[in-house]
């Protein structure tokens, strides 16, 4: 029970904003090194997910652990030592600091600081970009550039899960694919994802389970490769028949 | 160039020095916190007292008084926050103004009945040093290199520290803060209490300038917003460098007509100013 070593079971979450609700009793369940994918249309209820997850939105009912933890029993800003990392929709980059200063910032629990320069140095080998850019102002980076800075500082606090709110939104094509690459390798350094993705096509090649998320419920879930072959959601996500 | 003029130039500048350190403190915490502690004036003057007291009353050495002072402004502004401006965070802006704007009254208050109305002199006064032609007065100099010294070491812990990146991230984006592990109610009080110590800061360079009385911030308050508003609220480099275009104005204003009229065209400055380019001089 308390083992389950970094697994995220979420069941019964109800939450919202004031008098609105956003999700109704979603459930969902990420196992260590699995990616996950969380696919809906507009105002579906992802990005509030995961704000839920990461403690920015208190669930108003339902269960949140995260390796056994309770996390709606934690403040938010403790949730990146459990190793819990937020990239946010539209990145939200400090942009008037430099790159490595919004790595600073994501480095900023008191765990974090003594790994801030082999850290760097990894988020460096993995973005070079990133290296050559490191004293410019963030605001002055191109979207692909700045979501390499996003991921970048998430990764700083040493997370065990990623969570990724449409990490794609705003890219040119070919970046697109250079961000999926990205989630790929990733994963290959033995990180847990969860991604939120209105580029269903895309996202189902990269993870391994998905759920669909519709006006605030899970209606379906699967393998991403059942997904993809499911003709509803070709329908509906795929533009296919 | 005339002497006169070289030595108004001068004395603007140590001037802005001056200026300068509660320009600071108010744009950090109201960057942090966003909230303008409108009775900053009167924190410094408390400040002033502490010194005095500590000096001449108690009998402590002056450098002792003058340490002692930085600890305890930063307390009096960790406990602005906590039992004013904390339940006030939500609240309207003008509830906010109103309440910080009470606190100067309270502290002005208090000042009288501790202290009375008396001018209370320090009585510390350093030799004029002879500076080529000009001659300027060794405590505004020694002054102004202390306050040069304030805001590089102000500057070096918002640039170097983990603490400080994040008071500048977090003026710009309070919500994704935790996200980084980032408590923002630490952050407020750390600022609170670092906007206390340069007020506290800014007593020590004015004790020895200016008798204190329970009204000494109307001097320089006023002119320390004015200087905010023109910098950009907010705006640190901004507050700065118009400090430093203030004391000149000041400063040049008494050398062609006299002191009265040399403020009277700072405000008549800054109302072009805010007429002009009301988001500050610098903003960009
Ligand atoms: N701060 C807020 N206050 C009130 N309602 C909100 C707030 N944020 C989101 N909502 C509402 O909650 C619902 C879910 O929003 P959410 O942002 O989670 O959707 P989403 O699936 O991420 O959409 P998108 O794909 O457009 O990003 C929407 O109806 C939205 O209008
Ligand atoms: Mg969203």
């Amino acid at each position: 029970m308390s083992g389950a070593a970094g697994t995220l079971d979420l069941s019964g979450v109800h939450a919202g904003y004031g008098d609105f609700q956003a999700l109704f009793g979603v459930g969902l369940r990420v196992e260590p090194g699995e990616a996950v994918g969380v696919v809906g249309p507009n105002g579906a209820g992802k990005t509030t997910l995961l704000r839920v997850i990461s403690g920015l939105i208190r669930p108003r009912a339902g269960t949140l652990r995260f390796g056994g933890q309770d996390l709606a029993a934690m403040p938010a800003h403790e949730l990146p030592g459990l190793g819990i990392a937020h990239v946010p929709e539209n990145r939200r980059l400090f942009p008037h600091l430099t790159v490595e200063e919004n790595l600073r910032v994501g480095a900023y629990a008191k765990a974090a600081r003594a790994h801030f320069a082999e850290r760097r140095d990894r988020v460096y080998a993995m973005f070079p970009r990133m290296k050559e850019r490191r004293h410019q102002l963030a605001g002055t980076l191109s979207g692909g550039e700045q979501q390499m800075c996003a991921i970048g500082r998430a990764l700083m606090s040493g997370p065990r899960i990623l969570l990724l709110d449409e990490p794609s939104a705003g890219l040119a094509p070919l970046v697109v694919k250079a961000v999926f690459d990205l989630v790929a390798r990733i994963r290959q350094e033995g990180l847990t994802v969860l991604i939120v993705e209105q580029n269903v096509a895309q996202v189902l090649r990269v993870v391994d389970r998905a759920y669909v998320l519709e006006t605030g419920r899970v209606s379906a879930e699967g393998a991403a490769a059942d997904l993809a072959a499911d003709p509803a959601i070709r329908r509906s996500y795929l533009g296919g028949h | 160039m005339d002497p006169f003029l070289l030595e108004a130039l001068l004395n603007g500048v140590l001037l802005g020095g001056v200026f300068a350190l509660p320009v600071l403190g108010l744009n950090l915490v109201f960057g942090v916190v966003d909230v303008v502690w409108l009775c900053y004036a009167e924190l410094v003057m408390v400040g002033m007292y502490a010194v005095w007291f500590l000096h001449v009353q108690m009998g402590w050495p002056l450098a002792l008084a003058f340490v002692t002072c930085l600890p305890i402004l930063a307390a009096l502004g960790l406990l602005l926050h906590l039992l004013v401006v904390r339940p006030l965070l939500a609240a309207p802006p003008i509830n906010q103004v109103l309440a910080t704007g009470g606190v100067l009254f309270v502290l002005q208050g208090a000042a009288t009945l501790v202290f009375s109305t008396d001018f209370r002199s320090l009585g510390v006064e350093m030799p004029p040093m002879e500076l080529g032609e000009v001659f300027v007065s060794g405590t505004k100099l020694a002054a102004f290199v202390a306050a040069l010294l304030g805001a590089a070491a102000l500057w070096a812990f918002l640039k170097f520290t983990y603490v400080g990146t994040a008071i500048r991230a977090i003026a710009r984006d309070r919500e994704v803060m935790p996200l980084m592990g980032v408590d923002p109610k630490r952050i407020y009080l750390i600022a609170s209490a670092v906007g206390g110590g340069l007020a506290g800061l800014a007593a020590c360079l004015l004790v020895v300038q200016l008798d204190v009385h329970p009204f000494v911030g109307l001097s320089f308050g006023p002119i320390t917003f004015m200087i905010c508003v023109m910098g950009g609220l907010g705006n640190m480099l901004g507050g700065f460098l118009a400090a430093f275009l203030m004391g000149l104005i000041v400063s040049t204003g008494g050398f062609w007509w006299n002191t009265e009229m040399s403020y009277v065209v700072a405000f008549l400055f800054f109302i072009l100013v805010i007429f002009l380019r009301p988001q500050g001089l610098f903003a960009r």
